[in-house]
């Protein structure tokens, strides 16, 4: 038993005989059938996955572009009206508190989607920084769930559903999903409600993630499962997300990113907007600025790469890497993420580690519980779209 | 929920199952197959290799997670399920069939549980 949270979908998890998992406080389908297939429908047909413990946070008034300017790394007040960016809440020491995406709805109003784990201290944090905004900060959590339409058949699936009597309306003049871009939203109005459709996703593949209010989604689930079953839509667990933003080398909170890195060691520097700038032109002070513009300065200690493994078992977080696979060989990095990759065969993983061996091609090793197996560094994202 | 435990066998705490014989054959139950996911790595000793109850003598690797592999029995490896060492789903697929791993002749065992004790272990 446990006093994990449910999300607005538990019950059509438990029928649908899912493994369910506590994560991040919540009780999350962690399978359905089988990790290789679900991971292997998303890069083929598409999964739909409930991500409704992810964290909404809602960023309402006219402080509100000014706010997140402030509280953030990214120059969110210059983010258009129906435009999503990835960006991170840093603290003063430039360690990473959260990485989230930020969505703008209106002129004076944000959706701030943080990650489960971290809903607490993000909200903390905001709420911290709101001081002196004209700005309210809501924690849209539980009255918002979000679903994920991930994979080639993606766009098709959705379509579907607005193609179906009060299956899904975008709120918006000539917009569809097609037209939708990528890092982009839409209002919708979805089974008498009204929601967000975002081109956003977590898996390296075209998708779709479908806020709407808690109620509605069972709804929408059983509609999206009907409609997509057959275009090749299978319900998808965390299992499956984990393996598939790896493979895409996208990072996951708690592995990659923590409160001792900052954005430019997991080679994420660019969302780190120093060139944001007030009114009159002046350098626009934001938490975490001072400390982010001397690492900016200065030479990186730790490198985040990927690794291919060039034997069968696969490196996992926290394993040494080494200089080489030689008895005795010089630790140089931590693996942060690692796992075989369904798609590619082999095994990958992500890792910290000094900078002179961050180039693509190096031969170093990792040690697998004792024994040394020999990987290479190679270039992130593991694994790209066909287009 | 998995299939039911076959009562022919026996079992232990370390999730893995014996057929008793000459050879002796060992693998792992469907409930820890079903925990850790898609299996898609086997390591299996070496035919020829001597081995000792409770010792760990491989591992089994799903896309989630790694499982070390103990040997409910002492004795000599003189089989390995060769198909499944290049196909490791069948380990999923048939934990109790053709999901076997390898054969030990018998020379002393560990502690064994029957289909019932096992399945009390939760």
């Amino acid at each position: 038993m446990t006093d994990a949270r449910r999300t607005p979908l538990h019950d059509e998890h438990v029928a649908l005989g899912a493994a369910l998992v506590d994560f991040a406080g919540w009780q999350m389908p962690l399978r359905y059938t089988s990790d290789v297939a679900e991971h292997t429908a998303v890069r083929t047909t598409a999964g739909l996955f409930d991500l409704s413990h992810m964290g909404e946070i809602g960023v309402t008034g006219p402080g509100s572009g000014a706010f997140l300017d402030h509280a953030l790394v990214g120059n969110l007040s210059a983010l258009r009206v129906h435009g999503a960016r990835y960006t991170m809440l840093c603290a003063e020491d430039g360690g990473v508190i959260d990485d989230l995406i930020v969505y703008r709805l209106g002129d004076e109003t944000f959706m701030v989607v943080a990650n489960a784990a971290n809903h607490d201290v993000a909200l903390a944090a905001l709420r911290d920084r709101a001081g002196g905004f004209e700005v309210t900060v809501s924690d849209d959590t539980a009255s918002t769930a979000l679903v994920a339409v991930q994979g080639p058949a993606a766009l098709s699936i959705v379509e579907t559903l607005a193609g179906e009597p009060e299956g899904l309306t975008v709120l918006e003049a000539d917009a569809t999903p097609a037209a939708l871009k990528y890092y982009a939203c839409l209002p919708i109005r979805c089974a008498g409600v009204d929601g967000l459709l975002a081109r956003t996703g977590y898996t390296g593949e075209d998708g779709f993630e479908l806020f709407v209010p808690a109620a509605a989604a069972p709804g929408l689930w059983g509609a999206l499962m009907r409609l997509g079953a057959p275009l090749g839509l299978v319900p998808a667990g965390l299992a499956a997300r984990d393996s598939l933003r790896l493979e895409a080398g996208m990072p996951l909170y708690g592995h990659e990113l923590d409160r001792t890195t900052t954005p430019y060691d997991a080679g994420l520097g660019r969302v780190v907007r120093l060139d944001k700038t007030d009114a009159t032109g002046a350098p626009l002070p934001f938490v975490g600025r001072e400390a982010l513009q001397a690492r900016a300065d200065s030479p990186s200690t730790r490198q985040l790469v990927g690794l291919q493994g060039l034997g069968k078992r696969a490196a996992r977080a926290g394993y040494p890497v080494l200089a080489s696979t030689d008895a005795g060989a010089a630790p140089v990095g931590t693996v942060t993420s690692g796992a075989p990759s369904p798609t590619l065969g082999y095994p990958i993983a992500m890792a910290y580690v000094t900078p002179e061996l961050s180039a693509e091609g190096t031969e170093l090793a990792v040690d697998v519980r004792g024994r040394a197996e020999p990987v290479r560094v190679v270039t992130l994202p593991f694994y790209k779209r066909p287009r | 929920m998995s299939a039911a435990l076959p009562a022919d066998l026996k079992y232990t705490a370390e999730h893995e199952w014996l057929r008793e014989g000459s050879p002796a054959t060992v693998g792992i139950t469907g409930n820890a197959a079903e925990a850790l996911g898609d299996i898609v790595y086997l390591e299996l000793p070496a035919v020829g290799t001597q081995v000792e109850a409770g010792s760990v003598i491989g591992e089994i690797e799903s896309t989630k997670s790694v499982s070390d592999l103990f040997c409910p029995v002492s004795g000599t490896v003189v089989e390995i399920n060769t198909a499944a060492v290049d196909d490791p789903s069948v380990i999923n697929t048939d934990p109790y069939g053709d999901g076997w791993l390898f054969r030990v002749d018998v020379t002393g065992t560990g502690e064994l549980l029957d289909a019932a004790a096992y399945a009390a272990l939760g």
